[in-house]
């Protein structure tokens, strides 16, 4: 044996880390999108894989070769790119032809996401940008959206309607909802209406939303801010009509933006009191979009005109160091 | 009886809940063979290094200063075995710090010096003087000179004393076993320093995953000596890093010390209840601080244990006290896991402050890959002090010193609950250090 010495580590501490990696969560939110994936392929049928399939092969490989182009590190593995794919999905419509889900991912990944630095350095959601350009470039196609369970009577000609939230809007006394062509907000919550892929099925985006957080990948926060100032504001406008709240809560994507695309990391506020002021923020801007605005939803532009926010919201949320008195009591104490 | 037992006056933010690993509590100190040498560097505390006050072939014996300065922040170093002093050369702390190293071959005689006796004490100054005499520094691992920061002024408004049981590192019981062990040493030093420094409350506080030790300390608050009921045992939750400084004070009297100022500017004196037993069992004995107690344990020591040792002791002499190594080890951490410092090699010899050996198979030592931040604002959620580690570390690494100044890196404590918890594995403590450093640099140029 040689008298060599043993070489060992050395580093800064800690010498522990939690279990925490980027990729074990981001896998977490691809997990909890799983449900409404399978809600959703039962309610509008298989096109509804081979859309997110596209989707996320799309984004994965854009951003696979925006990185090799811009010759930075390969970040595949840290899953962003898969969690967007599905996101930018489950906000498209199921009969969208494919070569526009190509054209959002492009969106999404190389202008949204890499033209600013990749993961962590986008400031508003890839998905939700991705979404919007397809939006105000195709809004005949994406506002198409699938009849629930028309697959099942294919060759039969299924008249499309409006949806809840077009219908909604039309309704002038938003009190009294008789006589409009709504489905019952039993079918509402199972997500057997018109809408986009993922946003249909509230009782799968729940279960996901659970998951989130026993998994504490998320916390209540957004979805909870988000969602309850727009039932706020709309028992206010339905002059106390409950029915008017729980439809305006199940429909539109708000459960799909509150859950999985207000609580993004990186383009909401990190501390309690700025995520309250962004989700109320989303919850207002959403409300007044619906209720007085021209389009039927703003989940997606509420979240994106917050994300842009973000910065000055941090700038007067994030707390002081530990023990710096506050200059008002520090002028007191020196009276 | 729960009487007595105070809750903490004010929860901690932050913080992160680190796997206790107390395998070591149920094991008493056992006391270590003196080795045939010891080493002991002349800085083994935060201040002025010591100068030598023995010369190469001098006989010395156990107890017998052997180092020593003027300066006020500092404290003498002893003699912890009896026999020869064979050199007197710089060394290489496990920090990479030069420093100057007194080598004595052991005797194996053990004779005590004839400067150890039960020092004579009748008022503050004396029993100050007695503290610096002792050698003693703080024990936790920080190594603060304990005199120096028991030597307020009578009227500095200094009210309260909070003795740190918390030890909320991972791993390390030795805290625990003095509590548990030597509680009539912590009576002794608890009532010896009310009398001498009067202070108004002694709160010793202890996580709540420790409730022999809780017992124990609720006996010595209700000792007939404690007139006015003034020492009081508060129970903490688990939780890292309960023990720090300033948690502490917050924790026992809702008090905030601010960035840049010590408890002693909010009326509080902290102390680690080692260093409090020290001071009975030194009162008593006059025996200075040359040994100490540490816990010895991870998954590459074959026989965890919790060990007495001769301050200078190598790490080497004491892994192989506790069977060496079954495992090759990865790292080798003195402290705790979360705020020690990792050694390239066991040659190095135990210091005063030093409370853990820790060594770590290649299984335990795992890196995370980094990765790009996130902005998933754990970091910030955990930081004790209400810091954006992740902005910081921006900044740090753009070397960008004007931001810098606005994100108050300067409280950091360099807890490591932020890189704890980093799911992207960014080493941030380094960040954080880096940032201090770019800032005094700043500072010293003007």
């Amino acid at each position: 044996m040689s008298e060599e010495k043993r070489l060992l580590n050395v580093s800064a501490s800690p010498h522990f880390r939690s279990n925490d990696t980027v990729t074990g969560i981001m896998l977490d939110v691809i997990i909890a999108m799983i449900p409404s994936l399978l809600a959703s392929t039962y309610i509008f049928g298989l096109r509804v894989l081979l859309v997110t399939a596209v989707s996320v092969v799309s984004c994965v490989g854009f951003e696979f070769i925006s990185r090799k182009v811009m010759k930075r590190h390969n970040t595949l593995a840290d899953l962003s790119a898969v969690v967007t794919g599905m996101l930018l999905a489950f906000n498209l419509p199921v009969d969208i032809p494919l070569a526009m889900v190509v054209i959002g991912a492009a969106v999404a990944i190389i202008v949204a996401k890499q033209f600013f630095g990749g993961i962590g350095q986008n400031f508003v959601n890839p998905a939700l940008v991705g979404r919007i350009v397809l939006m105000v470039s195709f809004p005949v196609y994406m506002s198409n959206y699938g009849m629930p369970f028309a697959w099942q009577h294919k060759g039969v000609d299924i008249v499309t309607t409006a949806t809840p939230l077009s219908v909604l809007g039309n309704v002038a006394d938003k009190a009294d909802l008789t006589g409009a062509d709504l489905p019952s907000l039993m079918y509402m919550f199972m997500g057997i209406r018109q809408g986009s892929i993922g946003e249909v099925c509230a009782i799968a985006l729940i279960l996901g939303f659970l998951y989130l957080l026993i998994r504490k990948v998320i916390k209540p926060t957004i979805p909870l801010c988000f969602v309850g100032t727009v039932a706020l504001i709309m028992l206010i406008a339905g002059k106390g009509n409950f029915t008017f709240v729980g439809y305006e809560v199940l429909s539109g994507g708000l459960l799909l933006g509150a859950i999985f695309m207000a609580t993004d990391y990186t383009t909401s506020p990190v501390n309690f009191k700025g995520q309250v002021i962004f989700a109320i923020g989303c919850g207002l801007i959403t409300s007044v979009i619906r209720l007085f605005g021209s389009l039927p939803e703003g989940v997606s532009f509420s979240i994106i005109i917050m994300n842009i926010l973000v910065p000055q919201i941090e700038k007067f949320t994030t707390p002081k160091p530990f023990g710096t008195v506050k200059e008002k009591k520090a002028k007191e104490e020196t009276k | 009886m729960a009487n007595g037992i105070l809750h903490a006056v004010k929860k901690v933010r932050g913080g992160v809940m680190v796997s206790h690993n107390k395998n070591t509590k149920d094991m008493p100190v056992e006391r270590i063979a003196a080795p045939k040498q010891v080493v002991l560097p002349m800085v083994q505390h935060i201040g002025a290094p010591c100068q030598p006050i023995v010369s190469v072939g001098d006989t010395v014996e156990v107890g017998q200063k052997i180092g020593d300065t003027d300066a006020f922040v500092s404290a003498p170093i002893h003699s912890s075995v009896s026999g020869t002093v064979t050199a007197i050369k710089e060394i290489k702390t496990a920090t990479g710090m030069p420093v100057t190293a007194v080598f004595i071959d052991n005797d194996g005689e053990m004779r005590l010096h004839e400067s150890v006796k039960p020092p004579v004490i009748n008022s503050r100054e004396e029993f100050l003087k007695a503290i610096r005499e002792s050698g003693l520094v703080g024990l936790g691992g920080a190594g603060f000179p304990t005199h120096v920061k028991l030597a307020f002024k009578p009227d500095a408004g200094i009210d309260t004393l909070v003795i740190n049981a918390a030890e909320c590192e991972p791993y390390i019981t030795v805290d625990y076993r003095e509590c548990i062990d030597n509680s009539r040493n912590i009576l002794a030093g608890v009532y010896e320093l009310q009398k001498y420094l009067g202070f108004e409350q002694v709160v010793i506080a202890v996580e709540d995953n420790k409730p022999d030790a809780i017992k124990i300390l609720n006996e010595i608050a209700h000792d007939e000596r404690d007139i006015g009921d003034k020492v009081k045992v508060m129970t903490l939750k688990s939780k890292y890093p309960q023990g720090a400084e300033k948690m502490m004070v917050q924790s026992a009297t809702g008090r905030k010390v601010p960035p840049g100022k010590l408890p002693a500017d909010v009326g509080c004196v902290v102390m680690n209840v080692g260093s409090v037993g020290f001071i009975g069992r030194y009162l008593r004995t006059g025996r200075p601080l040359v040994s100490r107690s540490l816990t010895v344990d991870g998954s590459a020591i074959a026989n965890p244990k919790n060990v007495r040792v001769p301050v200078g002791t190598s790490l080497q002499d004491i892994i192989d006290f506790c069977g060496g190594f079954k495992e090759e080890p990865a790292k080798i951490i003195t402290g705790g896991p979360m705020m020690g410092v990792s050694v390239i090699g066991t040659e190095y010899p135990v210091l005063k402050q030093n409370n853990a050996i820790l060594a770590f198979t290649k299984k335990e030592n795992v890196y995370k890959k980094e990765r790009d931040c996130i902005r998933c604002g754990r970091c910030a959620n955990v930081c004790p002090m209400s810091l954006m580690p992740t902005l910081i570390d921006r900044f740090a690494m753009a070397r960008d010193v004007e931001s810098l100044k606005g994100t108050g890196v300067m409280v950091c404590m360099e807890c490591g609950s932020c890189a704890y918890s980093c799911p992207a594995g960014k080493p941030l403590v380094q960040s954080m250090r880096e940032a201090k450093h770019l800032l005094r640099e700043e500072a010293n140029k003007k």
